[in-house]
């Protein structure tokens, strides 16, 4: 009994140890998988891993570059960067916007635009880290803030660069804005492959300039790889690759003539161009109403924006390129210049004018009642005879006044370096057939043809075609692509680009008939529809004023400003160009309801030339504010 | 000749060191020590979680030399009344406790918080090994089916806490104990084949979270910033050590935060991505040591009491430690298992001290040379 017991026990010993080893070896197994997942993820796959937990800690900030500046051809600084403190809000660590939102306004001061604005700006822009609450924030507000910031979490202070227009609201249209890079935007920086270069650019050019030439001025991005912790805060910078600025960008534009057109044009609607012959480039390019660049810089407030789209004015449309009108009696010299040219007039011919010129059963008026009597080719441009223009245009048909006037580039886009340049119309039986459906209206009738003499008609151009065709006339044919930009400057290179004059073509004119035109043009500032505006003036010039119809007069019907509706009045306009000999400055100006040419357009003409040929500044103008002074000492520097 | 008194100091000490195992206790000391570095470089370097542990460790030691001292044969006394208490206590939980992350796991008890699924741990042992010692001779296949009834009541009250991973411990240590109390091949394998067919019962039975952890477990990416975010930053962690480790305090995944529970579940992951493979292979390596040491205990042990309460002991520093690094390099699921004398926490120290404490205990009282 006793021995069986024992026996029991030890084979039950047995039997445990047996079990106790198979144990050991299933711990040893088992282990066995835990050292080869080790030597897989330490061993063969440590390049990997090592590789996830760089990527883990080290995150790639983008340091946005300095954009470049704009400056005037005298190096006067039209667009530059300030620095200034944003409070910006990163909408997904905030669990209660709009409680944030009423905490932080008892610190700085937060207008309910400010809120509209950055709830427009939640909706419009999706996956956005930060979005901007407050711009320019006082250092008061800023130190106030920062004494606080442990109670917001998902909103901070950030340093950032703005832009800044210091002569505000003049050259506007030339200059443009900034906007926030919006879902359009994107996609076209997705497709040119500039997406990534935009990385941490919140604003980009929109419109002008600054639109224009993005890619000069924007510069390009710069990286810094910082270590972060999980939650993605900044401990350290382990790398930098420093930004590099924009391109300085140089008009051709004089800020200073700009500045003194768009005092002397003071509140009426219209535009004036003046471009450099010899270059085609644009010496002042104004657009009436404008509008302040400035408060678009930090995302414009949405009621400006809605003030700005709705007024009937427009003020963000720029005129001067995207506005068409009828040149009216401006056209004069150039149907002169074309029947000398095609030999239908020479500087003798003579006609009799008794203020109305008849076709097809129909009167066309002159606008001086009883006409000019003997009128020459010298003395229609000079006082501006309808009747002689109306001949005129009825001998030489619509084929060849549409053939010679595309020369001088009447009614085809000019190519300046500006977005959204109109077409302008260049009437032609080609022209009618594309531009109607109706048969009816398709087929040109001759009696189109004469009021297009006059500048009337379908006639329709911009202002920058027209100074375009002056400056062209003015240099005896050379015809210039318009341009803003004369060089970009890399500032840390000192490397400078100039963009040369491009010459499109030369227009063959005889020598002498471009003379006989210019001295008509003399004339008209001399003792013709312009001598008062130009009374004294002591440089040689020559212009042609015009008047053109907004509204068409029934026949025999007289036209009365006094009982026309403002906006229906006639348009002003006035073209110039000086001095008579190598002229250095042709413009256009457009006065919108402004009647007759010689009373409103052309004393802003006379006080540009003025300006620009003998520095005189008109009063009420200081000749350069003290800013003005510092920057350019600034630039030089 | 009169043996000279021994000076008061030394017999002292060798009152401290009777009844403890060197070995066992060189060991621990060692992998406590390794904690508390990776203990001290993820508390960014800050004293006070060190601080803490090591009066935790003060505890467990204490608590380890108090049981050392025990014989298997009065620890035995204690089994019934433990056990009964631990289901009492679980009971009272899954009634009166206090939620904490979903689950039901504290007890209030005066002025602390208790969790008897950690006395479970060694409760449950303590239990079926002094049933099969009770029915020794006369064990049969009935007393293995009340040894699984005496398991799964337990198991089952920390299942539904919830709390899959010390139920898994739970349930793993309480069936080492039916295991090497000899359970036939052919149960065993009756059984496996139920619980494999039962499988898919057992999902359903299952929290969601639960099976999140293990669908993520299958492919983490599904959810990488929710359920698979633990899994792929411990991974990552474990990986970028490399062979021979980042280097003590350069931990880049723990010291930015890319680590969940870095000083508790996770910190195998600071420590093997400081210390690399060649410090993986060290810590496998002492709780091999650790467990060769147990299991040697176990085989020499006097009664069928002792040496199957040594065996399961010892089997559950394994699993402990088996599961928990499994977790952290991504082969097993992510459930809340410490790595053992390692992670900070004082209760998870407290019983596994006392387990050794117990071990010590059996090794002092073993078999001597037969007779």
């Amino acid at each position: 009994m006793r021995l069986a017991e024992l026996r029991n026990h030890e084979r039950e010993m047995k039997q445990f140890q047996l079990r106790v080893a198979i144990a050991a070896f299933a711990v040893l197994a088992a282990f066995g998988v835990l050292a080869a997942r080790f030597f897989y993820l330490q061993l063969f796959q440590h390049s990997v891993y090592q590789a996830k937990a760089e990527e883990n800690r080290i995150s790639v900030v983008p340091v946005s570059p300095n954009r470049g500046l704009i400056l005037d051809r005298n190096g006067l600084v039209i667009a530059r960067n300030y620095s200034g403190y944003t409070l910006e809000i990163y909408p997904r660590r905030v669990a209660n916007m709009e409680q944030t939102i009423n905490e932080l306004a008892e610190l700085v001061d937060i207008q309910p635009r400010d809120r509209v604005r950055f709830r427009k700006l939640v909706a419009e822009t999706r996956n956005a880290e930060n979005l901007p609450i407050r711009n320019r924030l006082s250092d008061e507000e800023a130190a106030r803030f920062a004494a606080n910031r442990y109670r917001f979490e998902g909103v901070e202070i950030k340093a950032r660069l703005f832009r800044q227009y210091p002569y505000g609201e003049v050259g506007s249209h030339v200059t443009g804005y900034m906007g926030r890079v919006d879902q359009a935007d994107q996609v076209r920086l997705e497709k040119e492959g500039s997406y990534a270069n935009y990385r941490g650019t919140d604003y980009i050019g929109k419109g002008g300039v600054e639109a224009n030439y993005e890619n000069e001025l924007h510069g390009t991005t710069g990286f810094e790889q910082v270590e972060i912790d999980a939650a993605g805060r900044g401990i350290r910078v382990l790398s930098r690759t420093p930004s590099l600025p924009g391109n300085n960008v140089t008009l051709t534009l004089d800020m200073r003539l700009q500045q003194v057109t768009e005092v002397a044009f003071g509140e009426r609607r219209g535009a004036v161009v003046a471009i450099e012959p010899e270059t085609g480039g644009v010496l002042a390019l104004v657009s009436k109403p404008g509008f302040d660049p400035n408060l678009f810089v930090d995302g414009i407030d949405p009621v400006y924006w809605a003030e700005l789209n709705n007024n009937i004015d427009k003020p963000l449309n720029n005129r001067a390129i995207s506005g068409a009108y009828p040149p009216g009696s401006t056209y004069k010299p150039f149907m002169a210049l074309a029947a000398l040219q095609l030999g239908k007039r020479t500087p003798r011919s003579t006609i009799q004018d008794p203020g109305y010129f008849d076709f097809g059963g129909r009167r066309f008026r002159d606008s001086k009642a009883g006409g000019h009597g003997t009128v020459d080719l010298y003395k229609s441009i000079v006082v501006s005879s309808d009747t002689f223009y109306y001949q005129l245009a009825n001998d030489m048909g619509i084929d060849a006044i549409a053939g010679f006037m595309k020369n001088f580039g009447f009614g085809a886009r000019t190519g300046i370096d500006l977005q959204n340049e109109a077409l302008g119309v260049l009437p032609s039986p080609e022209w009618k057939q594309a531009r109607f459906r109706n048969p009816a209206q398709q087929k040109w009738f001759p009696g189109e043809t004469i009021s297009i003499g006059i500048g009337q008609g379908y006639n329709s151009f911009t202002p920058i075609q027209l100074a375009q065709a002056m400056a062209a006339l003015a240099s005896g044919g050379m015809v210039y692509r318009p341009r803003m930009v004369a060089h970009v400057h890399n500032a840390r290179t000192g490397e400078r680009r100039y963009f040369d004059p491009e010459q499109m073509h030369q227009i063959t004119l005889r020598a002498e008939h471009v003379e006989f035109v210019k001295q008509a043009m003399a004339g008209v500032v001399k003792e013709g529809t312009g001598a008062r505006a130009f009374a004294g003036a002591s440089y040689t010039v020559g212009g042609k004023t015009g008047t053109a119809q907004v509204i068409a007069m029934k026949q025999n019907e007289k036209y009365d400003e006094k009982k026309v509706d403002e906006r229906l009045r006639d348009h002003s306009l006035f073209i110039a160009f000086a001095p008579l000999d190598s002229p250095r400055i042709a413009l256009a100006v457009i006065v919108e309801n402004g009647g007759f040419g010689a009373r409103a357009a052309a004393p802003i003409a006379r006080t540009m030339l003025d300006y620009y040929m003998l520095g005189k500044v008109p009063a009420g103008m200081k000749k350069a504010t003290p800013e003005d002074e510092a920057a350019e000492k600034q630039e030089s520097d | 000749m009169e043996l000279a008194p021994l000076p008061p100091l030394r017999r002292i000490g060798m009152r401290l060191a009777e009844g403890i195992d060197s070995t066992l206790l060189v060991l621990i000391l060692i992998l406590s020590m390794l904690g508390l570095a990776a203990l001290f470089s993820a508390s960014y370097e800050s004293p006070s979680r060190v601080l803490a542990q090591l009066a935790n460790l003060g505890v467990a030691l204490v608590a380890m030399w108090l049981v050392a001292q025990v014989s298997p044969q009065t620890l035995m006394r204690f089994a019934v009344p433990a056990y009964a208490i631990g289901v009492a206590l679980l009971i009272a939980v899954a009634l009166f406790g206090d939620v904490a992350n979903g689950a039901r796991r504290w007890l209030h008890i005066g002025v602390t918080r208790f969790q008897p699924s950690e006395m479970m741990k060694l409760a449950l042992p303590l239990m079926l090994a002094w049933y099969f010692h009770k029915n020794e001779s006369t064990l049969r296949l009935g007393n293995f089916a009340v040894a699984g009834v005496l398991l799964i009541v337990p198991v089952a009250l920390i299942l539904r806490q919830p709390d899959l991973g010390t139920a898994a411990l739970v349930a793993t240590v309480g069936f080492c104990v039916i295991f090497f109390a000899g359970i036939s091949w052919r149960v065993l394998g009756l059984l496996g084949g139920l619980g494999l067919a039962a499988l898919p019962l057992a999902w359903g039975f299952m929290h969601d979270y639960q099976r999140r952890r293990i669908l993520t477990l299958i492919d983490p990416t599904t959810d990488p910033l929710g359920a698979g975010y633990h899994i792929i930053q411990s991974t990552i962690a474990v990986g970028s050590g490399g062979p021979w480790g980042k280097g003590w305090l350069n931990g880049t995944q723990a010291h930015l935060e890319f680590i969940p529970e870095r000083h508790t579940d996770f910190i195998f992951a600071v420590f093997s991505e400081e210390f690399g493979l060649v410090g993986n292979l060290v810590l496998l390596t002492l709780y091999s040591m650790l467990i060769a040491r147990g299991l040697v205990i176990a085989g020499t042990a006097a009664t069928v009491f002792a040496r199957l309460l040594a065996a399961s002991i010892s089997l559950m520093f394994f699993t402990y430690a088996f599961v928990n690094m499994g977790m952290v390099s991504g082969i097993l699921p992510v459930v809340g298992v410490p790595l053992p004398f390692l992670s900070y926490g004082g209760t998870a120290l407290l019983t596994l001290f006392i387990g050794t404490g117990i071990l010590m205990s059996v090794q002092r009282h073993r078999q001597l040379v037969q007779s």
